[in-house]
């Protein structure tokens, strides 16, 4: 997010080697470079693999696994809106519609702006408040239309 | 003398404006000079009424809520003597919700600083332990067993039967992990327990240790929790430098580390083996059994796994003896589970009872139907892998054999409500589309078929060769079932089925009927 500095090679090799001697290090290497620099670059990619001895194969295979590493930078801000079916039975696919239409963005997608990116997320544990988001990390529940406009606005004021 | 408030700052507290209300109190009290002992605590998981916060009096605490911004003003003339205002709810433990619970694993949530050992302490902490120091592995292993606890995670297996095998097992090091990958919709109470006490946790992991000889502990834990994810690394770190965790585990000559890991947002990793494949630092790909984690687990070695609240409910088995956990319960689910109710209900949160209330006192009678207002229709019990129960099984007791007998699960103790606006055709082609992005692609029925389930699903709400696409499904559903090496494949079946069985008519069978009341 906002945070991230840009891709260089030589912090990520410190990144990575100060990681390196856990026990089944690729995760918590994956998740503290992406800390670092909002997303998994490919060269990262190489990198992690001499570091722990994998093939490049492997190590992209482990990245595009999960869900959380990206590719690509995110927006300046993300925001992720549960789908899942605690959510759904409050009204949560409405909401989703709504926001895709607002931001003019589709699931994974960035604004043309690069403001926001909205992604979804299935199941945050806020089921007793749904619908449940996360917006820049911060949790938010008992979400309508309304609130959701409040929360965009925020968001927007704060980028330019 | 200050009044000591208590804010909740569990997640679903913050996500309702937690936060908001405390800095806003501290800065009212501040400008008025009114001295507040203001400390942060984990929820009492009555969230319809959060952010609830509590104050001490001489008789007992008193509650607030749901309190807003707006209140901080005129509350804080109210607070220090417990006094009226519109919010007031009086005794936590009076309001019925509360009142009618059994709280044994959950016994300081939402009552203590969850990073407290002395609060800890004086609630009762440790006595398990403590407890277990003084037994021999085997006796420890028996009182679990004697207990009766299955595996809260969903499949309720004898958490006992699990640790006798790791006891007995040959290989070095031995590993305790915690499955704190709680990523069934519904759940929430692995995270509760987690911000809202995280040392019941490290007790149970702890006493898992001394009962199997285990050295190293991890808690994988989900990256939607980034709070469960902070609270329990400080928890390790202060458990760690008071002795009850490192060469020395509370005083005895017992060795014992827990890390925390954080997933990546895989929801198949929450299955045991993808688990262990991804503490290993891998793809979450799902293991064949044989062998047995307990056998060959992580890196191929001895490994207990079990979930947050199998593990959190041990302390108290071993402080209070098997005895008392057992005689709560019905038939062979024994001690109590931490239903949740979530979804569109009235009076959502967390609900631990003894096994053995029905599904419609849960909806009905304790989270007071929707809240919506509108009649309930379907309730989803377990997760995304679970049953849709209409109002005609609503006499099913919550108990691990009496929803296999209706076929569905208890699983992980979700219960999510919907209202009669829900399209069950919708949900049932949801489940398949959930499946299809969640499969870690290992078995073809789950990887393949899920996606093929979704295209039939939308043939037969088309209404194209509606009979033909029926049996496909239900074909479908059956290869699921009987040809996936884990759960996410063959439990995706008992929505997509129920759904089909208990609520046809939005499967395009003749018109939709109007609310089953």
């Amino acid at each position: 997010m906002s945070a991230s500095t840009p891709w260089d090679r030589k912090s990520a090799q410190e990144i990575i080697r100060k990681h390196r001697a856990m026990d089944g290090a690729a995760l918590p290497i994956l998740h503290a470079l992406q800390e670092s620099f909002g997303f998994i670059h490919e060269e990262a990619v190489v990198l992690v693999a001499e570091e722990l001895n994998l093939t490049r194969a492997e190590v992209h295979g482990i990245v595009t696994f999960y869900h959380d590493f990206r590719a690509e930078p995110a927006g300046r801000h993300v925001i992720r809106l549960c789908r899942a079916e605690a959510c759904q039975s409050m009204g949560a696919d409405r909401l989703a519609e709504y926001a895709q239409a607002k931001l003019g963005a589709k699931w994974g997608d960035t604004t043309r702006d690069g403001a926001v990116t909205l992604e979804p997320v299935f199941c945050l544990g806020l089921c007793a408040c749904a619908p449940s988001a996360m917006i820049d990390g911060r949790v938010v529940g008992r979400l309508d239309e309304k609130r959701l406009d409040a929360l965009l606005a925020k968001v927007d004021g704060a980028t330019r | 003398m200050s009044a000591r408030v208590f804010i909740p700052k569990d997640s679903g507290a913050l996500a309702v404006g937690a936060e908001e209300v405390a800095t806003a109190l501290a800065a009212a009290a501040k400008r008025k000079n009114v001295a507040l002992d203001i400390v942060r605590t984990g929820s009492r998981g009555l969230y319809w009424l959060e952010p609830m916060i509590e104050v001490a009096t001489p008789a007992g605490r008193i509650a607030y809520g749901p309190v807003t911004e707006g209140d901080v003003e005129t509350l804080l003339a109210a607070l220090p003597n417990g006094g009226p205002h519109p919010k007031r709810l009086g005794k936590p433990e009076d309001i019925p919700f509360l009142k009618r619970q059994t709280r044994l694993t959950f016994a300081r949530c939402g009552i203590v600083d969850p990073l407290s050992i002395d609060d800890y302490k004086a609630h009762g902490g440790w006595r398990g332990l403590e407890k277990a120091v003084s037994l021999k592995p085997e006796a420890i292993v028996e009182e679990v067993v004697q207990s009766g606890l299955r595996g809260r995670g969903g499949a309720g297996f004898p958490t006992g039967i699990k640790w006798r095998t790791v006891l007995q097992a040959k290989g070095e090091p031995k590993y305790i992990v915690c499955n704190a990958d709680e990523g069934d919709s519904g759940t929430f109470s692995d995270r509760m327990i987690m911000e809202g006490d995280p040392f019941v946790l490290i007790e149970g992991m702890a006493i898992a240790a001394l009962a199997t000889g285990a050295t190293k502990g991890y808690v994988y834990i989900r990256s939607e929790y980034p709070h469960s994810v902070a609270t329990m690394n400080e928890a390790v770190a202060i458990a760690r430098r008071a002795g009850y965790l490192g060469p020395k585990v509370a005083g005895s000559a017992r060795a014992f580390e827990i890390e925390i890991r954080m997933g990546a947002g895989a929801y198949v990793c929450g299955e045991e083996t993808s688990l262990l494949e991804s503490l290993e630092g891998k793809r979450g790909l799902v293991r064949a059994k044989p062998p047995l984690p307990a056998h060959q687990g992580l890196f191929g070695k001895p490994t207990v796994i079990n979930n947050v609240i199998s593990l959190a409910s041990v302390p108290a088995i071993l402080a209070d003896g098997a005895a008392h956990y057992r005689d709560f319960g019905m038939g062979r689910s024994r001690g109590t589970m931490p239903i949740q109710l979530a979804g569109n209900v009235k009076h959502g949160g967390l609900f631990e009872a003894a096994f053995g209330l029905t599904l419609g006192e849960l909806v009905d009678d304790i989270a007071g139907g929707t809240a919506t207002g509108r009649p309930v229709r379907a309730v989803q019990v377990g997760g995304p892998l679970g049953a849709y129960f209409p109002r005609s099984l609503f006499d099913t007791p919550f108990d691990y054999e009496a929803f296999t007998a209706k076929n569905g699960l208890i699983g992980h103790g979700g219960v999510v409500v919907f209202d009669d606006t829900v399209d069950m055709a919708r949900q049932a082609r949801f489940a398949m589309e959930f499946c299809a992005i969640e499969s870690c692609g290992k078995c073809t029925p789950c990887r393949i078929g899920s996606t093929r389930g979704v295209e039939v699903i939308d043939r037969i709400v088309r209404g194209e060769n509606r009979e033909a696409n029926l049996a496909l499904v239900k074909d479908l559903c059956n290869t699921l079932k009987f040809g996936s090496l884990c759960a996410l494949g063959g439990f995706t079946p008992f929505p997509v089925m129920s759904a089909l069985t208990h609520f046809p008519e939005d499967f395009g069978a003749g018109p939709r009927l109007a609310a089953a009341e």
